[in-house]
């Protein structure tokens, strides 16, 4: 059996779908944690130099590569997957079956479009101005000696408009959804059937799609209402 | 529960063949008894049919017990009819009341192509079963059925995974018309017994690029297949399908 074989199958490709989401999944983890610095409420320096080690040091920026390979190799391989398994029923129903499934599992694609296009918009607010066009440099958190790129004033600035916050915190409650479905899928993708074990990570990822949208819903929230100064 | 009868609008799938196409047409059905089951008020239907001329509808059926997994029709939006672990042919007339309206279909999936009416070709079931899901046996005397100690527990689950009639309903119910459940049964049923050991790895890889082949899609664990089947197959039998291809994929010899 060669690889080809085994990830063009459709289980494999389901397999790509968990693996590339399990690592987005732990991103998840480290940028909430790295972002949470902004509630030390010390004009930013914890957070700036936080994100000045990220976008400076070796090891988080090859990540970060891995990181990008990752998110397109899950949006690909999802709307692929979409796009192949609606093509298995040309004839559709006359009246529709919704029972024994929630419409968040229904809907990962619906889900996953939302968050893409909070992506553009989040690339745009701070990935691109902190990799490409620069951001204002700050004077209070010096690095090795020089100043840092002042994320938390470009963070401040951009969540002082509503609709962006707005449009934050809508694509927190899909990702909310989307990890309900996704998470507790991931391992039964993996093969975990054992019950105890099912149950477990079950619970856990209803918390994790709990807690960690909070979490960044939270920020712009916290900068909109003047909760961080 | 009280013996009555009902007058009912039937709205069928009627289609000529598989190339023909297909359309609903109305009809009305008088004076049905709540003890019918679902099948035999559909004969009731089709004697009307055939004593005024007209063709009648073509649907699967053989055993009307249960157990055979002929039976098919998605019935008011759910594969086998409204109540739960349950089968056309063992659906009573009694889970409608009078004047109800009755939407049938065939299951849709590409893969089970329409033959006629609410007919459609399982035989893709039968290809993938006949890609591994057996075992090899020397020929000669039958061997003492407990020669081998099987813990207990794995066949249990063995057994209630051998249950899967294969009717099709996991497909049917499936918004990605996977086979899923079904080849999940059929792979855990063998792999939970010693029986089942020598063929492991080849059976799983078979009968999945099989399935593949056949045009069902990809299983995304929504749940819905496992909500619907007729023997209350469970879900984690995919993950355990699952867990059998990663492991047989990722050892196997050539």
């Amino acid at each position: 059996m060669t690889w080809k074989q085994v990830f063009t199958s459709s289980i494999g490709k389901k397999l790509v779908m968990g693996f590339t989401g399990i690592f987005l999944i732990l991103f998840l983890v480290v940028h909430a944690g790295l972002n949470a610095c902004i509630w030390a409420n010390d004009g930013g320096d914890m957070f700036n130099r936080a994100a000045n080690f990220m976008g400076s040091n070796v090891v988080p920026r090859i990540m970060e590569i891995g990181l990008f390979a990752g998110i397109f190799l899950h949006i690909i391989q999802g709307y692929l997957l979409t796009l192949e398994n609606r093509k298995k029923r040309s004839v559709g129903y006359a009246v529709s079956y919704s029972e024994g499934s929630k419409w968040y599992s229904r809907s990962m694609a619906v889900l996953g479009t939302i968050l893409l296009l909070f992506f553009i918009l989040h690339w745009k607010h701070f990935w691109i101005p902190s990799r490409i066009t620069g951001v204002e440099e700050t004077t209070h958190a010096v690095a090795n000696g020089l100043p840092v790129h002042n994320m938390y004033a470009l963070m401040k600035d951009t969540f002082s408009e509503l609709w962006v916050v707005i449009a934050y915190v809508i694509a927190c409650i899909s990702l909310a959804y989307h990890l309900a479905h996704g998470f507790q899928s991931v391992f039964k993708t993996l093969g975990v059937h054992n019950k105890r074990y099912h149950i477990m990570l079950s619970s856990l990822g209803y918390g994790f799609a709990v807690i960690v949208p909070l979490v960044f819903a939270m920020m712009p929230v916290s900068f909109y209402l003047g909760w961080v100064k | 529960m009280e013996h009555y009868h009902m007058n009912l609008n039937l709205k069928v799938w009627r289609q000529q063949n598989n190339k023909a196409k297909g359309a609903f047409k109305m009809y009305r059905v008088e004076d049905i008894s709540s003890e019918m089951s679902f099948l035999e008020m559909i004969d009731v239907l089709n004697e009307t049919l055939i004593r005024e001329g007209e063709d009648p509808i073509a649907f699967d059926h053989d055993c009307r017990e249960g157990i055979c997994g002929s039976c098919s029709m998605y019935i008011n939006g759910k594969p086998h009819g409204p109540w739960q672990a349950n089968t056309t042919c063992q659906l009573h007339m009694r889970a409608f009341k009078d004047g109800d309206t009755i939407v049938v279909e065939p299951w849709r999936a590409n893969a089970f192509p329409v033959i006629k009416d609410l007919m459609v070709d399982r035989s893709a079931f039968d290809r993938i079963i006949q890609a591994g899901g057996y075992i090899s046996v020397n020929t000669g005397n039958a061997v003492d059925g407990n020669a081998i100690p099987i813990n207990k527990d794995k066949a249990d689950a063995s057994f209630a995974a051998a249950m899967c009639i294969g009717c099709g309903a996991c497909v049917a119910a499936c918004k990605n018309s996977s086979a899923m459940l079904f080849l999940s049964a059929k792979v855990s049923h063998l792999a939970l017994l010693p029986q089942g050991d020598p063929e492991r790895k080849s059976r799983v890889i078979n009968m999945v690029a099989q399935m593949d082949k056949e045009g069902f899609g990809a299983c995304t664990n929504t749940g819905a297949c496992e909500a619907t089947c007729p023997k209350e197959i469970s879900i984690s039998n995919i993950a355990r399908l699952n867990q059998e291809y990663l492991i047989s994929s990722l050892t196997a010899d050539k």
